[in-house]
């Protein structure tokens, strides 16, 4: 590998994404420059492993981020474990939803963009920096998009300039919509959504806001089979993570774990009404023989 | 059709050696040591705002004296080589000594090709972690790499500062022992410098994935034992 020396004509500035292309170490895009193939609602005709819900909610100290476990291939789940909420820099965070392979692949190069700005240049970039660089990798993504491999992110942060936290929400072209409350993307994301809108208040406490977001991931992975809801056998559990003037901050597992479980204690009921009336009956058991 | 004089190798390298290290004397110098938790690195810079100390990667860090705008093109550039490097491979494969070659081949380049040396000297360090040595590799201006052990002194007044410091570097300091050894040791028996004539990093293996950290003018005053606030309003001059 070279050592990258630039004469100042030529210098690619502090961006990595130029440094690759200079350097040709970017890597081919996804889409592979073939034609462009009009499949029926932009589907890949490939089995393609997909992230699903991931939600963000502003609150009195920043904002809360939250995604759930599950990554689907079809019908199938394809993984069971899947990160969907990462750093982004010490102050930001960003979460994905959509094609699996692209979407990890975007938040590592975002992230490794804002940290190389930040070394290069001796500061990080302003928030709103940050939000029109992924608005950016989102644009030069277009292509892939259309042929299937469709990336959503959400981006958070708290803005150190403005004393709070932000959210951003994307489209397939790059374009950039602030969310002054919460933003949802993700198969799950209209139940979620839903759940989010009727919760929120203004100012919401870290606990609220945390609480809200439980709810509305258990109430998308109940509707959306492409969600994953809490795995009380596995011991899996959505990743949530806070980003306030102290930066992101992984929540720990056992207190979304206990804060699942008081809303699974709280939501169910004894026994199922419908356990009884409808159990299925198969003939005779082995005892009934006797 | 006149001539060319004849000038010995041997004078040519010793010219640009000269040239170079005249340069890197004009400015001031800086200690690195190996501390306790890692790497501690001690400049003597009045500007707050153009570092001779500056981040590379995790566990990496670089520092430079010299001419301002050639060691900070070095910097970049090896900033620009680990982040491919980690992008290409993995975060773990990016290490110090690759980078010191790489630095040392490319000063050794403009040292007998170009028409001037560059009149830098610059060091790459890295904290080790689970139990790996730190590492100190000095790179002077002819592209020589010295992996020096325990600390180093880059600059003009190396070798009296290095004498200095000799006496009062150990095995396993803390940090603020350190900071006081080097701080002590760059500024002489016949002159006392403040936070506000220092830059000071440490790459500390406590510090998460990213172990660079600046360390405030607060953090130098405390550890220097100035008291707060009385950094530069002792000095009148």
């Amino acid at each position: 590998m070279a050592f990258p020396f630039f004469t100042p004509g030529d210098d690619p500035g502090p961006s990595f994404a130029e440094l690759l292309r200079r350097t040709g170490a970017a890597p081919p895009d996804p889409a592979g420059g073939s034609r462009p193939t009009t499949h029926a609602h932009g589907t890949s005709p490939l089995p393609l492993t997909h992230g699903t819900t991931v939600v963000a909610v502003r609150y009195a100290d920043g904002v809360v981020m939250a995604g759930d476990r599950r990554a689907t291939s079809g019908h199938l789940i394809a993984h069971r474990t899947m990160e969907k909420v990462f750093p982004a820099d010490a102050h930001s965070g960003v979460a994905i939803a959509g094609a699996a392979g692209p979407a990890v692949e975007m938040v590592r190069l975002f992230q490794l963009q804002l940290e190389h700005y930040e070394k290069v240049e001796g500061t990080a970039l302003s928030l709103e920096g940050k939000a029109n660089q992924l608005s950016q990798m989102m644009r030069s993504h277009l292509p892939a998009a259309l042929q299937g491999f469709v990336v959503i992110p959400l981006f958070a942060g708290y803005d150190l300039r403005r004393g709070q936290g932000r959210l951003f929400q994307y489209d397939v072209t790059g374009g950039r919509y602030e969310e002054q409350n919460f933003a949802t993307t993700g198969s799950g994301s209209l139940h979620a959504g839903t759940v989010i809108k009727l919760g929120w208040r203004a100012d919401l406490s870290r606990d609220d806001a945390i609480d809200l977001l439980i709810k509305a991931l258990f109430q998308a992975a109940d509707e959306d089979s492409a969600t994953g809801g809490p795995d009380l056998v596995r011991g899996i559990y959505p990743t949530m993570a806070t980003i306030t003037e102290r930066g992101f901050e992984h929540l720990e597992e056992s207190e979304v774990a206990a804060r699942f479980r008081a809303l699974v204690d709280d939501l169910s009921t004894p026994e199922s009404p419908t356990a009884h009336g409808a159990t299925p009956t198969m003939g005779l058991g082995p005892h009934g023989e006797g | 059709m006149a001539m060319p004089f004849y000038v010995a190798p041997e004078q040519v390298m010793k010219d640009r050696a000269d040239y170079a290290r005249k340069g890197i004397a004009r400015g001031r110098s800086l200690a690195a040591l190996i501390y306790a938790d890692g790497v501690l690195i001690c400049a003597e810079n009045t500007s707050s705002t153009l570092r001779k100390v500056s981040e590379i990667y995790d566990r990496i860090a670089f520092a430079g004296v010299g001419k301002y705008n050639e060691f900070d093109q070095l910097r970049i550039a090896g900033v620009r080589a680990a982040d491919l490097k980690g992008y290409t491979f993995s975060r773990e494969d990016v290490d110090a000594r690759s980078l010191a070659n790489q630095y040392a081949q490319i000063l050794g380049q403009v040292f007998t090709h170009e028409m001037k040396p560059m009149e830098v000297e610059i060091l790459v360090a890295e904290v080790g972690v689970d139990g790996a040595p730190d590492q100190l590799f000095h790179i002077l201006y002819d592209g020589t790499v010295v992996d020096e052990a325990d600390f180093t002194v880059l600059g003009g007044e190396a070798e009296t500062i290095a004498e200095r410091l000799q006496g009062a570097w150990q095995a396993g300091m803390a940090r603020d022992d350190a900071l006081r050894a080097a701080v002590s040791a760059l500024a002489g028996p016949d002159r006392t410098l403040t936070s506000a004539e220092l830059e000071v990093a440490v790459l500390d293996r406590g510090n998460g994935r990213r172990a660079f950290r600046r360390l405030t003018d607060a953090e130098i005053d405390a550890a220097l034992g100035a008291p707060a606030g009385a950094g530069g309003a002792s000095g009148d001059g």
